[in-house]
C-alpha cells in the first residue's frame, strides 16, 4: 500500500513535468502568433511569399530568409554529413583503442565552443580564405549561377561552411553511439559471410540507418536556428539567390540584428512573425524526418525481420 | 547505455548554452535599504560610454543617489518608456510625432552629447583623403555607382589615381542609430535616395553587404578592397580608420573631428525649435560637418514620481555643465554653449 502510493506520486511528479514540456511548446507557439497578428492581419499568406524587407514604408515579406535559412541549412548539411560520418565510422570502428577517448573528447568539445567564437572565427579567419577561393575561380565556372556575383569572402558559402562545422560534432557524436549499439553479433554475422572491413561497417551502418538519420536531422535541426555566426557572416542582405559568393540573409539573423531598433508596432509584429515562421518550419522538418525514420524503419524491419533498436529512435 | 544516455544529455547541454540570453528585463526597482533612490533608464547604445561614465561619476557627488542605464538601443528605450518601465528614455534620433502621440503624456527630449558618422573606404595604394560630395555618396548607396574610377569620384578628387575597382557597399545590418544619421542626410541632399531608401534605423539597401555594429563595418571594410561603409566618428578616431571628408551645405569639405561636429550643432542652435527635435544633418555654416546628429534623453514632462523627477533634473543640470567636459576625452562632441542655455530654460518645462 505505501509502495504504491509511492510509485503514484512519482508518477504524478514526473507525469506533470512532462506536461510541461507539451504545454511550453504550446505556449510559444501561441504567444508568437498572438504578438504577431498585425502583421498576420495585414500580409496574411503574403508574408510568406513576399520578397520585399522595407521598414520604412512598412512592408514585409518573409521569403529571401526562409530561402536563406533553408539553403544555409541545406548545405550545411551537405558539408557536415559526410564528414560526421566518417568521424563516428573512424571513432567506433577504425581507430585505436588509445585515440577513441580523446577523438570523442575533442569532438565533443566543438559543440561547447559558443556561436559567437566561431563567429568572430568566421570574421577573421575564413573570410578571407573564401575570398581567396573566390578569387581564385576560374573565368569558367563563374559563368554557373552556382559561382556568380563579386568575390566578397562574405556570403552564403562561408555561412554554409561555418554551419557545417558547428554540425558536426552533433551528427557525429549521436551517429557513433549508434554505430556503438550495433550486436556484435552483427559484425561477425558479416564477418562469418566472408565480408571485408569495410562491408562489415556498411552492414553496421545499415543496421543503424534510422538512428543515422536521426543524428543527421539533429544537426539539421541545429543548422536551422543558429544565429549569432550565420549574421557575422552571411552578409546580410534579403535576395534571392542559387550563388555561393552572394550575401544572403537569415530568418534567424532578422530577428537579432533588428529586433532592438524595432520601434514601430508593424515592424515588430512582422519581426515576430518571422520566428512563428521558424517556429512552423522546424516543426515541419521534425516531423518530416520522423515520417522518415519511421517508415524507413518499418521497411528494415521486414528486410530482416530483427526487432527495432530502442536506442536509436531517442538520439533521433 | 548509460554512456549513450550521457552523450545525449551532454548534447542537448551543449544545446542549451548555444541559445542566445534573453535581453536583460528591466525592472523599477524602488529605494535600497539605506535610503538610496534608484532611478532606472534605457535607450541608446551609442552614448553608453559617456552615460555610464556620467552616472558613476554623479553617484560620487550624491551618494544618495543611484542612476542605471540599459543600452538596450533607441527604439527599446523609446518603448519602454512610453510603456513607463523606465523613468527615463534616451535615442540616437527624435521620437516622431506618431510616437509622442502614443505616449500617455508629454514627453520632452534633451540633447546630450554629439556624435558623428564617417565614410569610411579601403582603396589599396591610394595614399590621397578621398572627398565625398553629400549626392556622390548617396548614388554610391544606391547602387549607381559601381567603379571607383567612375567619373562622378574622379571629378570630386583630382589628381588622385583612382583604381578600376568594384564598388563594394557596406551598411549596418542591425538597426542603428548610426544608420538613421547617415539616411537621413544621403536623403537631405539627394531625393532620389529620400524616395528609394527614407529614413530609418533599418532601411531596405538596394546593394551591398551588411555586417553587425561599428566593429562590423570596419572590420568588413578593412577586408575588401574597394568597400566603403559608414561608422561613428568615435570609433574611427579610436580605431584609426581611414575616412574622407564630406561636402557639406556651404561647399567645403569638412573632415569629421569633435570641433567641426561641434559646429554644426551650433549653426543649428539659430532654428532651434522649442523640443529640440532637430536634425542637425547638412547644417549650413563654415566648418559644419554634415553628418552630425544630437544624442537625447528622454524625460517625461509631469513625472508621476516627483522625487525621481527632481533628480534627473539635477543630474541634467550637472551633465550640461561639469558633464560635458567628459564628453572629449571619451570621443564625443560637446554641445554648444548656445544649446546649452536654451536647454537650461528647457529644464523649468519639467513641473515638480
Amino acid at each position: 500500500m505505501h509502495r504504491s502510493a509511492d510509485d503514484r506520486l512519482f508518477r504524478m511528479t514526473t507525469g506533470i513535468f512532462a506536461a510541461l514540456v507539451l504545454l511550453l511548446v504550446v505556449g510559444i507557439g501561441f504567444e508568437l502568433w498572438r504578438q504577431s497578428l498585425l502583421s498576420i492581419e495585414k500580409f496574411g499568406f503574403k508574408f510568406w511569399t513576399g520578397r520585399v524587407w522595407d521598414p520604412v514604408s512598412g512592408e514585409f515579406g518573409a521569403l529571401p530568409f526562409i530561402w536563406g535559412t533553408l539553403y544555409s541549412s541545406l548545405l550545411a548539411l551537405l558539408l557536415s554529413t559526410p564528414i560526421a560520418l566518417g568521424i563516428a565510422i573512424y571513432i567506433s570502428e577504425l581507430s585505436p583503442r588509445m585515440l577513441r577517448q580523446p577523438l570523442s573528447y575533442m569532438t565533443e568539445l566543438l559543440a561547447a565552443i559558443p556561436s559567437i567564437v566561431y563567429g568572430l572565427w568566421g570574421v577573421f579567419i575564413l573570410t578571407p580564405i573564401v575570398r581567396k577561393l573566390e578569387l581564385l575561380t576560374p573565368a569558367a565556372l563563374r559563368k554557373f549561377p552556382l559561382f556568380s556575383g563579386p568575390p566578397l569572402g562574405v556570403g552564403m558559402g562561408t555561412a554554409a561552411i561555418i554551419l557545417s562545422i558547428m554540425v558536426v560534432p552533433f551528427t557525429s557524436s549521436v551517429a557513433r553511439e549508434i554505430l556503438k549499439n550495433v550486436p556484435i553479433a552483427q559484425r561477425e554475422a558479416a564477418y562469418a559471410l566472408g565480408a571485408t572491413r569495410w562491408e562489415a561497417i556498411k552492414v553496421a551502418m545499415g543496421y543503424g540507418k534510422t538512428g543515422i538519420i536521426g543524428a543527421v536531422m539533429l544537426g539539421l535541426g541545429r543548422a536551422l536556428g543558429e544565429t549569432i555566426a550565420v549574421t557575422m557572416v552571411i552578409g546580410n542582405n534579403p535576395q534571392i539567390s542559387l550563388s555561393l559568393f552572394a550575401p544572403q540573409y537569415t530568418m534567424a539573423a532578422v530577428i537579432a540584428n533588428e529586433f532592438t531598433e524595432a520601434a514601430d508596432e508593424l515592424y515588430l509584429h512582422a519581426l515576430i512573425e518571422i520566428g512563428l515562421l521558424l517556429f512552423i518550419i522546424t516543426i515541419i522538418v521534425n516531423a518530416l524526418s520522423r515520417l522518415f525514420i519511421w517508415s524507413t524503419k518499418r521497411r528494415l524491419v521486414n528486410i530482416i525481420s530483427i526487432p527495432p533498436v530502442v536506442e536509436e529512435e531517442k538520439a533521433a | 547505455m548509460r554512456r549513450f544516455v550521457s552523450v545525449v544529455a551532454l548534447v542537448a547541454l551543449a544545446a542549451c548554452t548555444k541559445t542566445e540570453a534573453p535581453p536583460a528585463g528591466t525592472n523599477t526597482a524602488g529605494g535600497t535599504p539605506g535610503a538610496r533612490i534608484m532611478v532606472n533608464g534605457a535607450g541608446a547604445t551609442f552614448p553608453n560610454p559617456i552615460y555610464s561614465k556620467w552616472f558613476s561619476d554623479y553617484n560620487k557627488l550624491r551618494p544618495d543617489v543611484r542612476i542605471n542605464y540599459q543600452s538596450i538601443g533607441s527604439g527599446g528605450g523609446i518603448k519602454q518608456l512610453t510603456s513607463q518601465t523606465v523613468f527615463f528614455g534616451a535615442t540616437d534620433g527624435p521620437m516622431t510625432d506618431e510616437q509622442l502621440k502614443s505616449a500617455p503624456a508629454p514627453i520632452l527630449h534633451f540633447p546630450t552629447v554629439l556624435g558623428g558618422v564617417v565614410p569610411a573606404y579601403n582603396l589599396p595604394n591610394v595614399s590621397a583623403e578621398l572627398k565625398f560630395p553629400g549626392p556622390l555618396l548617396a548614388q554610391m548607396y544606391l547602387g549607381n555607382i559601381k567603379k571607383w574610377n567612375d567619373a562622378a569620384i574622379a571629378k570630386a578628387n583630382p589628381g588622385v589615381a583612382l583604381p578600376n575597382l568594384d564598388v563594394t557597399i557596406i551598411h549596418r545590418s542591425d538597426g542603428s542609430g548610426t544608420s538613421y544619421i547617415w539616411c537621413d542626410y544621403l536623403s537631405k541632399v539627394s531625393p532620389e535616395f529620400k524616395q528609394r531608401v527614407g529614413v530609418a534605423t533599418s532601411v531596405s539597401w538596394p546593394t551591398g553587404v551588411g555586417a553587425k555594429g561599428n566593429e562590423g563595418v570596419s572590420g568588413m571594410v578593412r577586408q575588401i578592397p574597394g568597400s566603403i561603409g559608414y561608422v561613428e566618428l568615435i570609433y574611427a578616431l579610436q580605431n584609426d580608420i581611414t575616412f574622407g571628408s564630406v561636402q557639406n551645405a556651404a561647399g567645403e569639405y569638412v573632415r569629421a573631428s569633435l570641433d567641426s561636429v561641434t559646429s554644426a550643432a551650433a549653426s543649428a542652435a539659430a532654428n532651434m525649435p522649442a523640443d529640440f527635435r532637430v536634425s542637425i544633418t547638412n547644417a549650413q555654416g563654415k566648418g559644419a560637418y554634415p553628418i552630425s546628429s544630437f544624442t537625447w534623453i528622454l524625460l517625461y514632462q509631469n513625472p508621476t514620481d516627483k522625487v525621481r523627477g527632481k533628480i534627473m533634473a539635477d543630474f541634467m543640470k550637472w551633465a550640461l555643465s561639469d558633464g560635458q567636459k567628459a564628453a572629449a576625452p571619451l570621443g564625443y562632441a560637446p554641445l554648444p554653449k548656445q544649446v546649452i542655455d536654451l536647454e537650461l530654460q528647457a529644464l523649468q518645462k519639467i513641473q515638480l
